[in-house]
């Protein structure tokens, strides 16, 4: 039990996929505008690398180690993830409309989040179980949806603010994205004081 | 003259990372060091050199609905290809940058010019397009690996520089250094560059992540056709 809460607080807080493993920047940078948008993305991701996972874990373990086919996890992983986004789409769209609606738009444009295909590759070279697998993808999800809300609300006060001509736009939101991730820094080695082993 | 253009836009004009500003993921996680910049650098140079001439050759046998599956099959075989020969000839390549390198399949470049550029032009163009593309990548990432080591970390490719080494500001190796770097360098970019090309010249199409671009929800390919048919 004390494994999970590890490691599903060290994805959370320490190993942050936004602020410490720079996976996902696209979506960060673009969709965290608006806190609503923010919160939508970050569910259909948290959404999708549970289903990856789920998906993925059993492939590389059954099917592809067993076969000597270890190479082809990268090629594999990006179809099934691709696939599995798409099947999700069709069926939430058929019976679960009004979540289709909050998360339809993002779907599309998670397949080639790096984040979700990061997760599952570093599940297997981090040779979690299954279980641990998962609890490690709801982890990382969450800290992109914990670094999307903090930042959109970060942005919402730069917006009003008086910064100079070049550094509007995308400069401004870079330095305010590495101060955030600053205070993440803070975080490192809370998890193993917190349970020593 | 036309090939020259090609080549030379990647590098200053439309360079990807900073003024296009594509794949900043690997740019941000793999300019630590300098070692770390070439290495990705050249990784993504020949995946993004094969795609482009593989895509454009097949640029007429692709069909149209299905094309962005096709290419990231194809793009995912070059990177597996790019994974094994790094294993096999420089494993602390390969340990230092990780996760990254399998994670070129979903870098934006290469999507974005095989989507841009290769499924319309021939392959001669498309491989110097690629070229182009690659050294202005890997030049972006070089010159924030330089300054992130040579003040951060006081080396340079691995050698001490006499006073930096014993003044280092660690802080810039690491994750909120690699925002701040990127953020003062397009900031320079933008100060300096001549005339800021706008997003749209572009197409918003290159980039998977187009309907997130700010201009989220429909996002601008719906906005961009409707400019079109309004034209």
């Amino acid at each position: 039990m004390t494994k999970f809460i590890i490691i599903l607080l060290s994805a959370v807080f320490v190993n942050n996929y936004v602020l410490s493993r720079f996976l996902g920047i696209c979506p960060f940078l673009g969709v965290s505008k608006k806190l609503d948008s923010a919160t939508g993305m970050s569910l259909a991701v948290i959404f999708v690398m549970l289903m990856a996972t789920a998906a993925t874990w059993p492939i590389q373990t059954f099917l592809l180690d067993p076969n000597g086919l270890g190479y082809l996890q990268t090629i594999v992983f990006i179809l099934v993830i691709a696939a599995l986004v798409q099947l999700v789409e069709i069926v939430l769209k058929r019976y679960i409309p009004s979540l289709h609606q909050s998360l339809g738009v993002y779907l599309p444009l998670i397949t080639t989040n790096c984040a979700v295909l990061g997760v599952t590759i570093l599940n297997i070279t981090e040779s979690y179980t299954f279980l641990e697998s998962m609890v490690n993808s709801l982890g990382s999800g969450l800290g992109f949806f914990l670094a999307m809300v903090m930042f959109s609300g970060v942005r919402s006060k730069i917006e009003g603010a008086d910064i100079p001509e070049s550094f509007k736009g995308l400069p401004v939101t870079l330095v305010a994205a590495s101060i955030t991730s600053l205070s993440f820094l803070g975080f490192g080695g809370v998890v193993e004081n917190m349970f020593p082993v | 003259m036309n090939q020259l253009n090609n080549f030379s836009k990647g590098i200053i004009k439309e360079n990807p990372v900073l003024v296009l500003v594509l794949g900043t993921c690997p740019t941000l996680a793999t300019s630590t060091s300098v070692i770390n910049a070439l290495g990705m650098g050249a990784a993504a140079t020949v995946v993004l050199l094969c795609s482009n001439i593989v895509i454009s050759a097949l640029r007429k046998i692709i069909p149209d609905k299905v094309r962005i599956p096709c290419y990231i099959v194809l793009i995912a075989g070059f990177v597996t290809m790019v994974q094994m020969l790094v294993k096999a000839f420089a494993p602390a390549l390969d340990a230092s940058l990780g996760i990254y390198l399998p994670l070129i399949v979903v870098n934006c470049i290469i999507l974005g010019r095989a989507e841009m550029f290769a499924n319309k032009n021939t392959v001669l163009s498309s491989a110097v397009d690629a070229l182009g593309m690659g050294a202005g990548f890997t030049l972006a990432l070089v010159a924030m690996a330089t300054i992130r080591e040579v003040f951060g970390n006081g080396t340079f490719l691995g050698m001490d520089i006499p006073v930096l080494v014993d003044n280092k500001i660690s802080i810039l190796t690491m994750a909120p250094g690699g925002f701040f770097v990127f953020g003062i360098l397009i900031a320079l970019v933008n100060k300096f560059g001549k005339h800021k090309p706008k997003k749209k010249d572009f197409g918003c199409a290159g980039c998977p992540q187009a309907a997130a671009c700010g201009r989220a929800g429909v996002g601008c390919e719906a906005k961009e056709t409707a400019e079109v048919s309004a034209k």
